[in-house]
């Protein structure tokens, strides 16, 4: 292996101003920003907030509502598939539930399915790379639940709308905080290796916005391990599952519903015809957009693939103009930038502080306060470090080891010490650097309670469903931590559960593809005059050296 | 590690070009990338052999040689930097069957594992598969202990395995140890680890739709109130509705 140094030199006249502060650091709290200022701080800093990144739609249920024009683009193009291509006669796989996704709704909406009775082989899974390669997997935090005697389901719904700036579908918020504890206990029950006491009481940590301690996790690797039991247990159920086979379209009957999707195998390059009579998009996020330029902390398959198909139906979409930036996003070494450095480092005492060694804000702060404070510190304040690829501020980890003692980090956060390792840093007595980095999409495809996809006039699309990160409302403006596998698993088991009812009484007509038909006249009325085709499966990086 | 003497002054960022060879062609690529970026700089726009690009895939599972050097090593394609005369392929794919099971109808012992997968009792101890582990994990320690009959102390050795394969590919006794290890957990976690009681009786109140109520009063108040409530919560007070 090549040696990798760790920091540069350049950086160690900071790096002891941090070690010199940490001591007197260690025994005070900065303070919790009011809320004027919060607002008036992301108002200001955030980067949702400025000027020039965003335009309005000009066709489909969201027109006229503003949303970065990376999303835009996508919104505006043309399709993937020219319809006369597709013989739709040519049915390659014909089933009750067709779930589009490989990620934790993906699996928890055809694991509930199952459980309430559809056989296996009337369901099938679609993804685009492999089973389970989703950004789930890289959550690292944890997820949420109020299911000690200190807490309970009401201080949860008032913690989430608070964070999400009071913006959020507040019966959606209802079901997630309720249906928490359910969930916990469902994957306690199918074997989920939660960090507990050894008497069993769940090890439950703080999280932005959090105001009492209920982040269940597993060590840092929390998605992964919900993801990899969720995978089995579909896996020992038998339900199908294509791989390397991203929808690349839906497919409508000649009464109007949702029949069905196109699928193209990746591979091959052949279409091939699902036909369902329930289709539950589950496709997750928009990291590898990169809105703004910002790097990602994002899977490689997040390019908001389901909401540009949704959207093709008529379904009505929210809060897209709201992008998350995690606050802490690795800034060093530049191998690493953009990468995800997991809320608990914070949740576990570390602190954020400037150049100087100096804290400038709360370190559980909601997300979109922490990003706009680093941001202001950076760009506005010169007080952060200058890196080759713009900015960081110091995210003292040492101090976990001193707070809660030597072994924290390795037993708590094993994948953040192996991952800085590799480049030669070791977190437990160094600090980290870290910047903003694009995280997750706060907006998406409407839905109602039963995660039917909802179009402009707030009516059901019929026998389309959505669940997870490519739907909105849950989070409204702002995600906390730890609500988003708290999401999927509780609105992927809805899909899965209403999906299952649903089914009984649906019967298709003749498939057709007049929605892109309608589609492509739509955008000429609009005089939008593009080459662009979505959706775009992967991220072109050919060539490209910025992002990871 | 990293510390430096005071007043060394700083390289300059221009990369320096290195040579690999991806499946046996020679490349320039800028020192210090990733394999993955590599890749992807010299015109590949993958599909197979990448993934989340975060190292919590295991997805991008590599190979490679490195001049004058005998050894085989492997490693993420996503989290290993490039090297000059570097010899690599990526792993498309690794052959490995799983075997179906009912979690709620086996015992958590040595003897399910062995029933399902008796290839285990192969193990020679040659260690070749803890050595190609990109996450440093005790591979071979935890074969053996199983085979102990520790599936605790096995479960928390292997918790943080993420499936690339690698060690699958080079056991002489043919073990495919990722799906050993996912048995092993779910079987600890299941019914080893001791159960959330809390988690439980706050199931049942909410079963029971012990909070309905609540929420009905909740949902008919206004932001303002929510607000109030909100801020309260924060500070640490308790709130009754």
């Amino acid at each position: 292996m090549v040696e990798y140094p760790g920091y540069p030199p350049e950086f160690w006249d900071s790096i002891e101003k941090v070690e010199e502060t940490r001591e007197k650091r260690l025994k005070e709290t900065f303070p919790k920003m009011p809320e004027a200022e919060r607002e008036e701080l992301v108002h200001k800093y955030h980067p949702d907030y400025k000027e020039g990144t965003k335009r309005p739609v000009r066709v489909g249920a969201y027109k006229g509502q503003l949303a970065p024009h990376e999303v835009v683009d996508l919104l505006e193009a043309h399709a993937l598939i020219n319809p006369n291509e597709i013989d739709l006669d040519d049915v390659d796989y014909d089933v009750d539930i067709l779930i589009i996704g490989g990620g934790g709704a993906a699996a928890s909406a055809a694991l509930w399915a199952n459980i309430n009775g559809v056989p296996a082989d009337r369901i099938l899974m679609v993804t685009k790379l492999r089973f389970g390669d989703a950004n789930t997997k890289m959550a690292q935090g944890g997820i949420q639940a109020a299911d000690k005697e200190y807490d309970s389901p009401i201080y949860h719904f008032l913690d989430v709308l608070r964070g999400g700036h009071y913006t959020n579908d507040p019966e959606l918020v209802k079901i997630l905080v309720t249906e928490a504890p359910l969930i916990i206990k469902f994957l306690e029950d199918l074997g989920v290796m939660f960090d507990k006491e050894p008497d069993g009481t769940m090890i439950e940590v703080s999280g932005g916005g959090c105001s009492r301690y209920r982040m269940h996790s597993c060590g840092d690797y929390t998605g992964l391990e919900i993801m990899r039991v969720l995978m089995d247990e579909v896996l020992n159920r038998e339900i199908p599952v294509l791989e390397f086979s991203p929808a690349v379209e839906l497919i409508t009957d000649d009464r109007g519903q949702v029949a069905g999707a196109v699928v193209m195998n990746l591979e091959t390059g052949r279409y091939h015809v699902v036909r369902a009579k329930a289709t539950v998009i589950a496709t997750g996020g928009f990291g590898r957009l990169h809105i703004q330029g910002f790097q990602t902390t994002n899977h490689y398959g997040a390019t908001m693939d389901g909401v540009v198909l949704a959207y093709r139906v008529g379904a009505q979409l929210r809060d897209m103009d709201s992008v998350q930036y995690h606050p802490t996003g690795a800034a060093w070494p530049p191998q690493l930038a953009g990468q995800l450095v997991t809320e608990k480092v914070r949740a576990l005492g570390a602190q954020l502080v400037n150049i100087e060694g100096k804290q400038f804000v709360y370190q559980l702060e909601p997300r979109d306060v922490v990003s706009s404070a680093i941001i202001r510190e950076c760009y506005d304040r010169k007080k952060g470090i200058r890196t080759i690829t713009g900015w960081g501020v110091w995210l003292d980890s040492p101090m976990i080891e001193i707070i809660r003692g030597e072994g924290t980090i390795e037993k708590f956060l094993p994948a953040m010490l192996r991952q800085f390792k590799r480049y030669g840093i070791d977190i437990r007595k160094e600090p980290i650097l870290v910047f903003p980095t694009l995280h997750y999409q706060n907006g998406g495809i409407v839905i109602n309670k039963y995660t039917q996809v909802l179009d402009a006039k707030r009516k059901p699309i019929p026998n389309l469903f959505a669940a997870g990160e490519c739907t909105g409302g849950v989070h409204g403006k702002n995600r906390l931590m730890g609500n988003s596998l708290l999401e999927i698993t509780v609105f992927g088991r809805r899909a899965g559960i209403f999906t299952s009812k649903h089914i009984k009484k649906v019967s298709l007509g003749k498939l057709t593809l007049n929605h892109v038909v309608r589609w492509e006249n739509m955008l000429k009325e609009a005089k939008i005059r593009t080459k662009r085709k979505a959706p775009i499966i992967l991220p072109d990086y050919r060539g490209d050296v910025r992002y990871r | 590690m990293g510390r430096r003497t005071k007043g060394e002054t700083p390289k300059e960022v221009e990369p320096r070009m290195v040579t690999i060879y991806f499946m046996g062609k020679a490349y320039q690529v800028p020192e210090g990338i990733t394999i993955i970026k590599a890749l992807e700089y010299i015109g590949y726009k993958l599909i197979r052999g990448v993934g989340c690009r975060g190292g919590f895939c295991g997805a991008c599972t590599t190979f490679y040689r490195k001049k004058n050097d005998y050894r085989l090593y492997s490693g993420l394609a996503c989290q290993t930097p490039v090297e000059d005369g570097m010899y690599l392929t990526q792993l498309p794919f690794v052959p490995a069957e799983r075997r179906k099971y009912d979690i709620n109808n086996v015992k958590p012992d040595v003897n399910t594992i062995l029933s399902l997968y008796p290839e285990i009792a192969r193990c020679v101890g040659c260690n070749a598969c803890t050595k190609v582990c990109p996450q440093e994990l005790p591979v071979m320690d935890a074969i053996q202990t199983i085979l102990r009959g520790d599936l605790a102390k096995a479960a928390k050795m292997i918790f943080d395995c993420i499936a690339c394969g690698a060690c699958s590919m080079r056991c002489p006794a043919e073990i495919v140890h990722y799906n050993v290890f996912q048995l092993v957990r779910r079987l600890y976690g299941k019914y080893i680890a001791p159960k959330a009681k809390h988690l439980e009786k706050r199931v049942e109140e909410i079963e029971n739709g012990n909070y309905e109520e609540q929420f009905k009063k909740l949902l008919s108040m206004s932001v303002d109130d929510w607000k109030v409530l909100a801020e309260k919560l924060q500070k640490g007070e308790d709130i009754v509705l």
